[in-house]
């Protein structure tokens, strides 16, 4: 197994109190595996991408444990975790358009950061050219300030620098949110690129966009407030969901081809409750057409059948029945 | 909408920060004493109420008494008065004018922006002290009010910039759009739509200005440009060095005038940072 | 890079056409003859009053019409002539000015120097460490809210008389007489100090704060977070930081000077240091306008070049400006 994440809860400190961003999440990615991310804003996917290579305050860590090809990852702990950035494990991060230093050449920064984690330039150099024809981008850009470079570029450049040292995972957050479709696809598919050319080994792509994952997850993960609701093969989610939110979610996407009049878009409902002081048990059971007396206990994220978790009383009920 | 929730949130971080605590209680005292000192002291400043000269601070005259015989502790009370009037009269005009330069260059921007910007930049480059001496060495009599409008006069680019600044990323937000759109005034935008946002941050520059304003006109009093009819701590300070305070020991003629003016802009300085705390949430400590 | 320097130009040309332009209309906005009323002030016998009397009517060219006159004080200006002064008649004013000028450089240009570098360092040094940044926090609050002269005084009540370790008047022993010696750059170096600390502190807090809190806003940007992310050493960050909030400050430096020559005249006043800050004083007491005139635009000539060398320090430092492609921030 690649990634292997028990019972992780992390907190954000706030002078009002603790705000339960992500509590007990329990999943595996295997190797090879492109897992995707999904859930509405704050439902606690970023924070869940964030804590697993950079978990520093306002986030606190509560309790779990993370391994990563067999081995402990330190979340909890920033020094012993710089020996697994970037080679270990690495993260394009949602604010890739600002990432690089802007008054330092995209190439200085390169050879400054790789020499500060003593792997030499030098040999690395050729990778990276060749990475960067792969991803479209002429070698000029090393000699060029971030400034010079185009949203699109700037993206995919830090692609480039995030897998350059073939981390085991890659996290993308939000990569595609703030690119015209087209790039949205070039991108994605770059992404895929990597995983099939070995660069990296697995993915967690964060996004809120389901229909990228469509395209490009091998599996996806959703996430409501906090907590894990349903995981399985992308194909799974997008078709046979059983997780009452997860089927609410995908029936509300817009379909290519269906008009308006002839079928009303439904959103779901409601809102998300507030993390500072959550409802008790399921998160979702306010806004659940399902919700009966059990849901006031935490279900737990089992799976149900094969590769499929689910973490819904009804759900486990019906299948029970079954 | 969220409006009430958010001053009292806003009044409850104020009440604990602490370097708004400490500021204010520092301006506090010193403002309190500006209006209580002389009620303490029936003498008036000039007043030769001792024939021996120089003494040290005593049970009869607090902050002892200058060459002349005249009270240290009365000089003192008065010219915190002449300070806080250079600051408020000074940073508050600095702080308009800044304001009407800021609010249409950043406004307007184009052709508009590049003039006000030039002008700014000039006004910046000149030392203003250098104008003032060449303006005020002209006038036979100088009170501290028009002192307070040269002060005022070239303080502004500080104000402008900053104000400017801020306008800009102000201007491009959507209810500006939407004022615009409805047809309003640009006059009208800026003080209904614009300013009130901005108010935190106008409060944030008036308080530089007041700490920057006592400290030029303590600089002009030193040097003998100050208010020919009022006492001011610069002036005191003038005299004591003048007089040769420095050489025969008479330290508590120099030395309340530079404490209260370190200690009330310093207090200005903190104040401004706990204020800054307290109106941006990102500023505040875990 | 052009366009940069282009603007920088328009600026400095425009400014001091503006300043020399003010120099010369005061005497016109005073009531009634300024000539007269200059030297109504100044105790000068009779045989002497009616010579400059004349002389200045002449040169001032009342009775020729106002644009050449103003032209006039140009062409004066150019050839360097800047009038005589009062206070030390019969000496020209440029010669009053050029003695005091050495001192001035000797005084200000390492304490402006020395104290930007060494309070930027110190202000990056403090954001390590909550604790340190407890201390010096406080500390440079209370230096950059000192003012100037008042530093002065205490320094040279404390260490001068009280201590008696530092001489408080003058640029060198009166008993001396300049010389390449020991003893002469001793007495001129003892002499220095005082006024030098009381400059060079008060401008230490004030950058040390400043660049303090740039740090503090550069580590949170996300280039920081990124480098954090894969791992790169304190080191690095810290040293991208810092080669970034330097920049602003660079900037401050400029916009700074008026603000250090009002310091430093102050101080000269205090040590009676032989600059142009004492000149300054002698001539406001004595109404000697002549050199007054001449102090200012001595003091906007310096301010105008120390803005330009240190726009030219910016673009060799901010690489963006290079390529053209920096917004308003320069």
């Amino acid at each position: 197994m690649s990634l292997q994440v028990e019972n992780l809860t992390v907190y954000y400190q706030t002078l009002r109190g603790d705000v339960r961003a992500l509590e007990s999440a329990t999943f595996t990615v295997a190797d090879g595996e492109i897992m995707g991310l999904a859930g509405e804003s704050g439902c606690g996917k970023t924070t869940l991408g964030h804590s697993l290579i950079r978990l520093t305050p306002p986030m606190r860590f509560v309790e779990g444990s993370v391994t990563l090809d067999n081995e402990e990852l330190p979340v909890w702990d920033m020094g012993r975790m710089n020996d697994f950035r970037f080679k270990k494990i690495s993260i394009i991060p949602q604010y890739a358009m600002n990432a690089m230093n802007p008054t330092r050449k995209i190439g200085k920064m390169t050879s400054e950061l790789l020499e500060s984690r003593k792997v030499s330039f030098k040999t690395t150099l050729p990778e990276l050219k060749r990475r960067l024809d792969l991803v479209k981008l002429s070698h000029d850009v090393l000699n060029m300030y971030p400034i010079e470079l185009s949203g699109g570029m700037k993206q995919r450049m830090v692609m480039v620098l995030s897998a350059l040292l073939d981390p085991s995972l890659l996290i993308a957050d939000e990569i595609t949110s703030a690119l015209d479709v087209s790039s949205q696809k070039a991108v994605a598919e770059m992404l895929v690129e990597f995983r099939d050319r070995e660069f990296v080994k697995s993915v967690i792509v964060i996004t809120h966009d389901i229909s990228i994952l469509y395209q490009i997850a091998d599996s996806i993960m959703i996430m409501y407030a906090g907590q894990l609701a349903e995981k399985a093969f992308t194909e799974v989610i997008i078709h046979a969901p059983r997780h009452p939110y997860t089927k609410l979610l995908i029936s509300s996407l817009p379909k290519v081809g269906v008009k308006y009049s002839e079928k009303r878009l439904t959103g779901i409902p409601g809102n998300p409750p507030l993390l500072l002081d959550p409802p008790i048990g399921c998160r979702f059971r306010d806004r659940c057409p399902l919700a009966f007396d059990k849901c006031v206990e935490v279900p737990p994220f089992i799976e149900i059948e094969k590769d499929h978790f689910v973490a819904c009383w009804k759900v486990f009920e019906e299948n029970a029945q079954a | 909408m969220t409006k009430p929730k958010k001053k009292s949130e806003m009044l409850y971080f104020a009440l604990r920060n602490n370097k708004l605590r400490v500021g204010l209680t520092i301006i506090l005292f010193f403002l309190v004493l500006t209006f209580v000192g002389p009620m303490l002291t029936h003498y008036d400043p000039y007043d030769y109420v001792n024939p021996n000269g120089a003494q040290p601070p005593s049970s009869e005259y607090w902050f002892g008494t200058t060459m002349f015989g005249q009270d240290v502790f009365t000089q003192f009370v008065h010219g915190l008065k002449a300070s806080f009037l250079v600051g408020i009269v000074g940073g508050g005009l600095g702080t308009l004018l800044g304001m009407l330069v800021g609010f249409i260059a950043g406004y307007r921007g184009g052709m508009v922006d590049e003039v006000l910007n030039t002008l700014t930049n000039i006004v910046l480059v000149i030392p203003t002290l250098a104008v003032l001496l060449i303006i005020v060495a002209y006038l036979e009599v100088r009170g501290v009010f028009i002192e307070s409008v040269f002060i005022g006069c070239t303080a502004w680019p500080w104000a402008a910039r900053a104000i400017r600044a801020q306008t800009f990323s102000l201007r491009s937000r959507d209810f500006v759009d939407l004022a615009r759109l409805s047809g309003m005034k640009p006059w009208k935008i800026l003080f209904t739509e614009i300013a009130p946002n901005m108010m935190s941050y106008l409060l944030l520059v008036f308080i530089l200005q007041f700490g920057g304003a006592i400290l030029i006109a303590a600089t002009l009093d030193f040097i003998g440009l100050g208010p020919t009819n009022a006492v001011s701590l610069g002036l005191m300070m003038n005299n004591a060095v003048l007089w040769g305070a420095l050489l025969l020991g008479v330290w508590w003629w120099f030395v309340p005038p530079g404490v209260a003016i370190t200690a009330i802009v310093g207090a200005l300085y903190v104040t401004n940072v706990g204020l800054d705390e307290v109106f941006n949430p990102k500023l505040r400590e875990m | 890079m052009r366009r940069y320097f282009g603007r920088k130009l328009l600026i400095y040309v425009l400014t001091f056409f503006l300043a020399v332009t003010i120099d010369w209309l005061i005497p016109r906005f005073m009531p009634g003859n300024p000539v007269q009323t200059m030297l109504s002030r100044a105790q000068l016998r009779a045989e002497a009053y009616e010579t400059i009397y004349n002389y200045y009517t002449g040169l001032f060219g009342l009775d020729l019409p106002i644009w050449q006159q103003y032209l006039n004080f140009w062409k004066a200006l150019f050839q360097g002539d800047l009038g005589t002064s009062i206070l030390v008649f019969p000496t020209p004013v440029i010669k009053v000015i050029m003695k005091a000028v050495p001192y001035d450089v000797f005084l200000l240009l390492p304490a402006i120097l020395l104290s930007w570098f060494a309070g930027n360092h110190f202000g990056a040094f403090a954001a390590r460490s909550k604790w340190l940044d407890n201390t010096v926090l406080p500390l440079g609050y209370i230096l950059t809210a000192t003012p100037y002269m008042w530093l002065g005084i205490v320094l040279a009540w404390a260490l001068g008389i009280v201590a008696g370790i530092f001489p408080i008047s003058g640029a060198y022993s009166y008993a001396l007489r300049p010389r390449l010696s020991w003893v002469f750059i001793g007495s001129l170096l003892k002499h220095w100090f005082l006024p030098f600390a009381s400059l060079f502190l008060v401008k230490f807090g004030g950058w040390a704060i400043g660049m303090r809190n740039m740090i503090i806003y550069e580590l949170e940007a996300d280039y920081s977070h990124y480098l954090e992310a894969l791992g790169a050493p304190r080191k690095l960050v810290r040293k991208y930081a810092f080669r970034n909030a330097i920049l602003p400050q660079i900037t401050g430096l400029s916009l700074d000077l008026g603000v250090i020559v009002a310091g430093a005249l102050a101080t000269e006043i205090v040590f009676s240091y032989p600059g142009i800050g004492y000149l300054i004083l002698g001539a406001v007491q004595n109404k000697d306008y002549f050199l007054l005139q001449g102090c200012f635009l001595f003091i906007i000539i310096f301010v105008l070049l120390a803005n330009f060398a240190i726009d030219i320090v910016y673009v060799l430092v901010d690489p963006r400006t290079r390529t053209g492609m920096l917004g308003e921030a320069a």
